[in-house]
């Protein structure tokens, strides 16, 4: 009836025909280093207020910005982690415009000669298919202070602690079509940024944050006209975001208007986006070199170090993964997302059934950690305890079911599961004599359903499968019990 | 080559004036666009010459951007940094509100 469910994602059924999403993406990730961009003050996050200011940050006359080594090699690992092309000479300018917690009138950005050209790199979609998504550029700018509203009626309150520090802005290609394109494609930067520590990816905190450029148009025309959706700090925000600002668009043209390019904001609480700027102050920004900074210059064999230095990235990762332990793509695209999932995960799997830890680690482990809202880090289970539940699966000891006993009681003790099953007593009894006992038992309390199933009730089987599992608590061999029952009941 | 006199009109030195939140008196801004075409006009002299085969020029000293490494060796002024502000109150700046 409804045909909205046959709807591909980023498509959007409107009256005059079915509209295609265009967008792409800005990225602002802060750069993981100790000090600023061009000064010596802190860059981290939670300080005192102004306490984290130099004379530079605060744009005092005559203080000259000197740039951190460590940022301009960030800039550059991550370059070659998204397959960029390095630009061996970049340019900063000037950004100007006023703002309060902007002291200086102009953002140090670059411009027209950025540290890091184009680039590309594969998404893994929710339905295991991949996605390539091409990178316009990267470049190194400087973050603006943050403004408080809401602590007095007629003022704002300035702190200058992220005046200055380091942020590289990750420009995608308009390549992604869909709202959930765009979120798995932020995923996949944050988990390379991450992997090579460039970046911490903590959007909670701001260091990561995305501005969506939408625009939409029938199958096969010209790109529309776009919108800009700021400062969106969430993968949930991004993909709520572009959808209503599509719907919006679609609405417009429909009813036979036209869509101003113009930057807009997202409501968290209504769901959908609003004008942010009055069109009057449309950007003109006089972008100018900065004289205070001369090119920035560094040499191919410096470049040539770095990529020796890369860490594996996910893409390789995950191949490694279903080769070296047979598991799926669609569980190896989950176990690299975080550096911290693959150790663990190959920590735990050393050795052992590979499917099996993939299962239990993302099924019951990531299950569990999400019920008692535990972070991965803070997870009760080691990965070694892990492993070792593995083993007592795999070598028939424990149960599938008394497993999953074991592991809640790990989740609450932490201790080890070999140890938890010695305390409870919990071994999976697999010796025929002793099994053959409990049958003796269960058909001596009920002949009269072994009459029943001599004389052709087979469904019956079951139920004395079940009585015997009941009379071992869970802990005898359910194989074993299978096949001496059929003997026995022959 | 663009007629020197006419790069920047009036309109023009108002919308700059805007941008960098000048407050220009009426009766200032005929010789200021004076002033600017003239300075303009004088710089697009440049232009006569042909440069298309010169690598564009960042330093006459030769000197490379120096680099620093990653140390938090400044911060921790906040009294000296607020001093000069007109208004401030338990560490921030305090500015008229800027937001609608």
């Amino acid at each position: 009836m409804n045909d909205t469910s046959t709807l591909k994602p980023g498509h959007i059924q409107g009256e005059t025909g079915i509209w295609e999403m265009v967008i792409g993406l800005e990225i602002h990730a802060q750069i993981s280093s100790k000090s600023k961009l061009f000064s010596g003050a802190s860059a981290s996050f939670g300080s005192e207020a102004n306490r984290n200011v130099s004379l530079v940050d605060a744009a005092m006359p005559g203080m000259l910005p000197v740039i951190n080594e460590f940022c301009v090699e960030q800039a550059v690992k991550t370059g070659l982690a998204l397959n960029a092309k390095i630009n061996n000479v970049s340019v900063f300018d000037r950004k100007n415009y006023f703002y309060a917690d902007l002291p200086q009138g102009y953002q140090i950005s670059q411009f027209t000669k950025p540290i890091v050209g184009e680039g590309e790199i594969i998404v893994d979609l929710d339905d295991g298919e991949q996605t390539t998504i091409g990178i316009e550029r990267l470049h190194l700018e400087q973050d603006a202070g943050k403004s408080l509203h809401d602590q007095h009626p007629t003022k704002s309150y300035i702190d200058l602690n992220r005046t200055g520090v380091a942020l590289m802005e990750i420009v995608s290609k308009p390549d992604i079509r869909s709202p959930q394109e765009a979120g798995a494609y932020v995923k996949k930067i944050r988990s390379i940024l991450r992997y090579i520590g460039a970046c911490d990816g903590n959007m909670e905190e701001g260091s990561l944050r995305a501005d969506c450029n939408v625009s939409i148009r029938k199958s096969g025309e010209e790109f529309g006209t776009r919108c800009e959706i700021k400062n969106l700090n969430s993968i949930r925000f991004i993909i709520q975001a572009i959808q209503s600002e599509a719907e919006r668009q679609v609405d417009i043209l429909e009813e036979g208007g036209t869509i101003d390019q113009e930057t807009r904001l997202f409501d968290t609480s209504t769901g959908e986006t609003r004008s942010m700027r009055s069109k009057e102050d449309a950007h003109d920004y006089r972008y100018f070199p900065d004289p205070d900074l001369l090119p920035l210059e560094f040499s191919e064999s410096w470049v040539q170090d770095i990529k020796e230095k890369l860490p594996e990235l996910p893409d390789s990762l995950k191949k490694r993964l279903i080769k070296d332990f047979g598991i799926t793509s669609y569980d190896a695209s989950i176990l690299v997302e975080e550096k911290d999932y693959v150790d663990f995960y190959q920590h735990a799997a050393n050795g052992r059934d590979g499917k099996l830890t993939a299962n239990w680690m993302i099924t019951e482990l990531f299950g569990a950690l999400k019920k008692d809202n535990l972070s991965f880090l803070k997870s009760p289970i080691t990965s070694e305890n892990l492993g070792e539940l593995i083993s007592l699966i795999s070598n028939g000891t424990i149960s599938g079911k008394i497993a999953k006993e074991v592991f809640s009681e790990m989740m609450k003790s932490k201790k080890s599961p070999s140890e938890i099953v010695k305390e409870k007593g919990l071994e999976q009894v697999s010796d025929d004599s002793e099994i053959l006992k409990l049958i003796d038992q269960v058909i001596l309390k009920n002949q009269d359903n072994v009459n029943e199933y001599l004389s052709g009730k087979d469904k019956l089987f079951g139920f004395f499968v079940g009585q015997v599992m009941k009379l071992s608590q869970g802990k005898a061999n359910p194989g074993i019990v299978n096949k001496l029952l059929k003997e026995k009941l022959k | 080559m663009p007629n020197k006199d006419t790069i920047v009109d009036v309109p023009t030195v108002n919308k700059i004036a805007r941008l960098c939140r000048l407050d220009i008196p009426e009766v200032n801004k005929e010789s200021l666009t004076n002033d600017l075409n003239n300075i303009l006009g004088f710089v697009a002299q440049l232009d006569e010459v042909d440069t298309s085969n010169v690598e564009p020029l960042a330093s006459v000293t030769g000197h490379k951007l120096p680099l620093r490494s990653d140390d938090v060796n400044d911060g921790n002024i906040e009294d000296l940094v607020l001093k000069n502000a007109p208004e401030s109150s338990s560490g921030f700046f305090v500015v008229p509100k800027v937001i609608e």
